[in-house]
């Protein structure tokens, strides 16, 4: 098992979400965060006072996925995130040990 | 006898600028950030309160009560607005109630100095902010309202009948005052921590919007009111309070799209309290195009004088004494330019309409003499506060927020991360 993470353009999420629902996704934790990369951040302008505005609103997403899985959902989530422009986002993917479903004290591939 | 029209249009009026200040309060807590917004507007409504007690007291009669000499201070013939009731004040013709123009004048005091607390965001001890209102209504704002508003048949207030300078509706009493005041109070209480180091940018743009909509709309009470009557006079008032608010507005915006290479929120919502600001001792005695040219300067000009006070080194937080203070003191000049009397039989002629110097002198005179009382009574009077039972806040409680520091209380529950 496997645990998809991926920092994305907030704009993008519905067009990601809707395309791993389509291909098969049976869940995913979605939360707002903040960050920077190689984007940096922004210059925003109050009554001539320019401030830099370094952390920029992102989504992450998070998918629990069987091995198999793991290449399709990343190639969906990077043919969907990919503007071409900087700031895209970033996917890594992590070994995980053990899932458990808490309703029904299902482990591993059943708990998926 | 009392003229019924006359009389609806002040009651109203009173309740218009009385809206002001609850706009203010969301225009100025828009502007700070999220962990004191709270404070930024306990701060208008405290003035709303203390104010009121005072102006009942012994404020309106001391500010409006028969001249007790030299132009300087009214007496205490009203106080409590006992004897007030039923009296009646106003030209021939259009009498009002007593009261109805001391309700009218109580909202120009609170607006006044609500105004002021834009200078000390974030970092003033809040029983310290009452009892400045408390004091600084008393030994500020009651003389020199006294001075530029107590008419009374040439034996009033030394600006308005011995000086014989032009105001309108306040822009001596209302925007240099505050402008200096908030000057002297920026410079007592010093930066906020982080000043031009840490991003302090608004926390809500919409509610700066709503904000500046809500003074806007008060204004026409503050300066068509000021009138105190329902007619010519009141309506040039209104419209040019509209043109200059809406041109200075644009000419913000253009100014910076020229400057930074944007258009900004907040500079359209700027551009119109200037504009309205600069309007204000003038709506009465110029001409709408007069208004337009006011308006039009307004902007650019306040826009200027705001980024000044990064290179000067005082922390005027929310730019009280930029948009007010040089606001006001262009529009007090401006009638000694703009001024006809096909605006007003009663006002004067500006250099521009074959008038003499001798307006604009006099429009001087009632700028600096406001300018230096105001912030030389408001330094004193701040420097005692802060040596007796302190004005600012310790570091700490700078830094957690002022709304969970002395009001137990914040502003809205939000679990992300970033800039509270």
């Amino acid at each position: 098992m496997k645990l998809i993470t991926a920092i994305i353009k907030p704009a993008k999420l519905d067009d990601i979400k809707a395309a791993l629902q389509a291909a098969g996704v049976q869940g995913m934790t979605v939360s707002e965060t903040k960050g920077f990369g190689r984007q940096k951040g922004h210059t925003e302008i109050y009554r001539g006072a320019e401030y830099t505005v370094d952390l920029i609103p992102k989504v992450r997403i998070e998918i629990l996925a069987e091995d198999a899985e793991v290449e399709s959902i990343v190639d969906v989530i990077l043919v969907n995130a990919n503007t071409g422009a900087i700031g895209d986002g970033k996917v890594w993917v992590m070994p995980v040990d053990s899932v458990v479903r808490v309703r029904t004290g299902e482990r591993g591939g059943d708990a998926l | 006898m009392i003229n019924s029209g006359d009389t609806a249009w002040v009651l109203a009026s009173g309740a218009l600028v009385l809206f002001m200040t609850p706009g203010l309060a969301i225009f100025y807590g828009g502007m700070v950030r999220a962990k004191s917004v709270l404070n930024m507007m306990m701060m208008s409504f405290a003035a709303i309160g203390v104010t009121t007690i005072i102006w009942v007291l012994y404020g309106y009669s001391l500010a409006f009560g028969p001249d007790s000499g030299h132009g300087l201070i009214g007496n205490f013939s009203q106080v409590g607005l006992t004897k007030t009731i039923n009296e009646t004040v106003g030209a021939t013709g259009h009498h009002i109630p007593a009261l109805a123009f001391a309700m009218f004048q109580l909202t120009f005091a609170i607006v006044t100095v609500a105004l002021v607390s834009g200078a000390i965001a974030d970092r003033a001890k809040y029983g310290s902010w009452v009892l400045f209102v408390g004091v600084w209504i008393t030994l500020v704002y009651i003389p020199v309202a006294h001075w530029a508003f107590a008419s009374q048949h040439g034996h009033g207030g030394w600006i308005v009948d011995r000086l014989g300078a032009l105001d309108f509706a306040g822009g001596t009493v209302v925007e240099i005052n505050s402008g200096c005041a908030a000057l002297a109070l920026a410079i007592v209480l010093g930066k906020r921590n982080g000043f031009r180091r840490d991003p302090m940018r608004p926390h809500n743009m919409p509610l700066v919007l709503l904000g500046a909509g809500m003074l806007w709309f008060g204004w026409f009470g503050f300066n068509a009111g000021s009138a105190l009557s329902a007619g010519n006079l009141a309506a040039t008032a209104m419209i040019n309070t509209q043109v200059a608010t809406a041109a200075a507005a644009m000419s913000w915006v253009v100014y910076e799209k020229i400057r930074e290479g944007k258009s900004t929120t907040l500079g359209v919502a700027s551009g119109a309290i200037a504009g309205a600001v600069a309007i204000t001792p003038a709506c009465g005695f110029v001409t709408p195009l007069g208004a337009l040219a006011i308006g039009l300067i307004a902007g650019p000009l306040a826009s200027f004088a705001v980024s000044r006070k990064y290179k000067l080194g005082y922390d005027d937080s929310l730019d009280v004494v930029g948009v007010h203070g040089i606001g006001g003191i262009l529009g007090m000049l401006s009638i000694g330019f703009l001024a006809t009397t096909a605006a007003n039989k009663a006002g004067g002629l500006g250099l521009i309409n074959h008038g003499s110097l001798s307006l604009l002198s006099k429009q001087f005179i009632a700028i600096v003499a406001t300018a230096v009382f105001s912030f030389t009574m408001t330094y004193i009077i701040a420097r005692v506060i802060s040596k007796t039972i302190g004005f600012r806040v310790y570091h700490e409680e700078e830094l957690e927020g002022l709304d969970t520091t002395f009001h137990a209380e914040s502003a809205y529950d939000l679990t992300g991360s970033g800039n509270r």
